[in-house]
């Protein structure tokens, strides 16, 4: 019996949506079923176990973690080792029909070409991070005058792997500049609740995490 | 590759001392006696080969573990590697040793007979029951020799589609191989997808390096230095090229290990004795070693079929066949593929294993891709490495899960139950 099978899994994933990461909730919700799906730094495969069971996508991974990738695969899951930075070369244009990058692009060698890369494999691409420009954060560096480590960014300066960060400011102007189109836009609060943005400056104060919807403006 | 003879023993024997009694090859009338299955194929048409020529009648020697369900859609066929052969999951029937597989093939292994129908043959061009050099050509009535038709990885395949079609099944639910077996695995792949559902590549890589090819030549140069060679007609002269081969197989040896490996197992260690000898007996442990493993070979192995069987695989180069697009290989296919390496393996690194898995994401195919930790180099397929058999297990139970077919949970094999711990490990 696979594991995905376990009446244990089925009763967290079907019983308790809130398991799952809230980002990652959101990200499911902005994804239709039956649709091809690239999980760029899948970790174990939650979110693609999530999709396979509930919206009945056909997904494939990339995962830096060995242990990652190995518990993906030994779940029946179609991942590879890699990473976004090397490995999304690779594949064709809109080989899928969404890609995601899920609390990853800030820790990339080089964001702006792995999202060209996002929005030229898929259709449409799915980001969220975390949100540099977060209320707390500029309150903790203007008070406190140390790095933040919150729910979003728990590793301290020294072991933290982000060397990208960014604001939903910086991320929704870069998007405009290299012609990349944001069809949604939604910001998670410290109370893990997403709200659309309507206003850029009051969710780069309020949004801890940011999750857009995108695609490549048609030439 | 296999370095599958375990070592009986180190501390017992004294060194230098001759490790078996001189036997030559067995001959093909005495191979008759083997367990197993045979089937004479390319009888009313020969098989053509890459060379050119073709070749037929042939015999395939096989075996089968398991049965084959009402669908005919639990089949596994695994390619064996260099010195492999169809006797992976029993006590083999020349050496008395454990199968090659044992640990992977069984009830309660990954490829669970209990549930798959498992499917191993003896490549064209070995000595354990198919048609190699070491037969008789039946235009001569002599055994082959040197004047065997050269065979390539695509050749073997071929033959193993035969078998598959005499045995018919009309689609493998796996084919899967390490080392030279990954090779057969990948060319399965391309050459034959709407045959398979997924192919499992196991330490392997799309072509033979230049390093490997290096390897090789060493091995098939000290065969063909061994004046017992005859220039390939010791059959005929009643002689075996037993140095040659056994100086092959030391070499080749050496590379399926990992520089870890053989320092666990021997270190500088001395072989019964307390200090150097001052001459060139087998002072160290690792090189009485190296000679029981050379010596064995002899015993169990054509020196003939070792020519051309390494030839195949330096042939080898699938991208080559496709433009030198190894991705063309792979177009619009519907095979689920599993590449699998190992850390320590330098004789097929990951990095030939990420050549594979980026070839197949330039043409969007279904792979998965697991690097495993295991510091015991290229052999690391052959022994029990728990977290490599827990992919693979997930990975098979995932295309089962597809096709409707039960899945299966792995039962642990204890230490002591594990066949290869006297390997080099």
């Amino acid at each position: 019996m696979s594991p995905l099978d376990s009446p244990a899994l089925r009763a967290k994933l079907a019983g308790k949506r809130a398991d799952i990461r809230a980002d990652l909730l959101l990200i499911a919700d902005m994804i239709e079923p039956d649709s091809r799906v690239l999980d760029v730094g899948c970790g174990d495969g939650t979110l693609l176990d999530y999709l396979a069971h509930f919206k009945q996508v056909t997904g494939r991974g990339i995962e830096l973690s060995q242990e990652g990738v190995n518990a993906c695969v030994s779940h029946g899951l179609s991942v590879i080792q890699g990473d976004a930075d090397r490995d999304l070369r690779d594949y064709p244009d809109g080989t899928f029909d969404y890609v995601v990058l899920s609390r990853t692009l800030q820790a990339t060698q080089n964001p702006r070409e792995v999202l060209d890369n996002l929005v030229r494999i898929g259709t449409r691409a799915i980001v969220s991070f975390p949100n540099f420009g977060y209320w707390r954060i500029r309150r903790d560096l203007l008070l406190q005058g140390r790095m933040p480590v919150n729910g979003s960014l728990p590793d301290r300066w020294w072991e933290t792997p982000n060397i990208h960060l960014c604001t939903i400011r910086d991320f929704v102007e870069h998007c405009s500049e290299v012609g990349i189109v944001v069809e949604r836009a939604l910001t998670i609060g410290a109370d893990h609740r997403a709200r659309p943005i309507r206003s850029l400056r009051s969710a780069n104060l309020l949004g801890q995490d940011g999750v857009f919807l995108l695609r490549r403006e048609k030439a | 590759m296999t370095s599958q003879d375990a070592h009986p023993g180190i501390a017992h024997r004294p060194a230098g001392a001759p490790t078996e009694a001189a036997a030559a090859p067995a001959p093909s009338g005495a191979l008759e006696g083997l367990p197993g299955e045979r089937v004479v194929l390319g009888a009313e048409r020969p098989m053509p080969l890459d060379s050119g020529l073709e070749i037929g009648p042939f015999t395939v020697a096989y075996r089968t573990y398991g049965a084959l369900n009402e669908t005919r859609s639990n089949a596994i066929l695994v390619c064996h590697a260099l010195t492999g052969d169809q006797f992976m999951a029993e006590t083999h029937p020349v050496t008395g040793r454990a199968g090659w597989w044992e640990v992977m093939v069984g009830p309660g292994r990954p490829l669970d007979t209990e549930r798959f129908f498992v499917i191993c043959a003896n490549v064209l061009g070995g000595c354990m029951g198919t048609t190699g050099p070491q037969d008789l050509d039946p235009a001569t009535g002599k055994p082959w020799g040197p004047s065997f038709p050269v065979v390539t990885i695509g050749d073997m395949v071929r033959a193993q589609s035969l078998l598959i079609d005499h045995l018919g099944i009309e689609r493998l639910f796996a084919v899967v191989g390490g080392s030279m077996g990954g090779m057969q695995a990948l060319e399965w792949a391309a050459k034959y997808p709407e045959r398979v559902n997924a192919c499992v590549p196991i330490a392997t890589a799309a072509y033979h390096t230049a390093q490997n090819i290096a390897f090789h030549e060493i091995g098939r140069q000290a065969i063909m230095a061994d004046p017992d060679w005859e220039e390939g007609w010791y059959q005929h002269h009643g002689k075996t090229p037993r140095r040659g081969m056994a100086v092959a197989r030391m070499t080749a040896h050496v590379t399926y290990l990992s520089e870890q490996a053989l320092h666990r197992k021997f270190g500088r260690r001395l072989q019964d004795r307390q200090k150097p000898s001052f001459g060139f007996d087998a002072d160290f442990q690792v090189e009485s070693y190296l000679r029981y493993q050379g010596s064995s070979f002899v015993d169990r192995f054509d020196a003939n079929s070792y020519l051309y069987i390494t030839r195949a695989m330096d042939y080898f180069d699938l991208a080559a066949e496709h433009g030198g697009v190894l991705a063309d290989a792979f177009r619009a296919s519907p095979v689920r593929f599993c590449v699998m390496s190992f850390t320590s393996d330098w004789l097929f690194p990951t990095s030939e294993a990420k050549r594979i898995v980026h070839a197949l994401n330039a043409v969007a195919a279904d792979v998965s891709f697991v690097e495993c930790d295991s510091d015991k180099g290229h052999d690391a397929f052959l022994l029990l490495e728990p977290e490599f058999h827990e992919t693979l297990n997930g990975f098979l139970n995932g295309c089962c899960e597809r096709l409707g077919l039960p899945q299966g949970q792995l039962r642990p094999l204890d230490q002591a139950q594990d066949p290869t711990r006297d390997r080099v490990t």
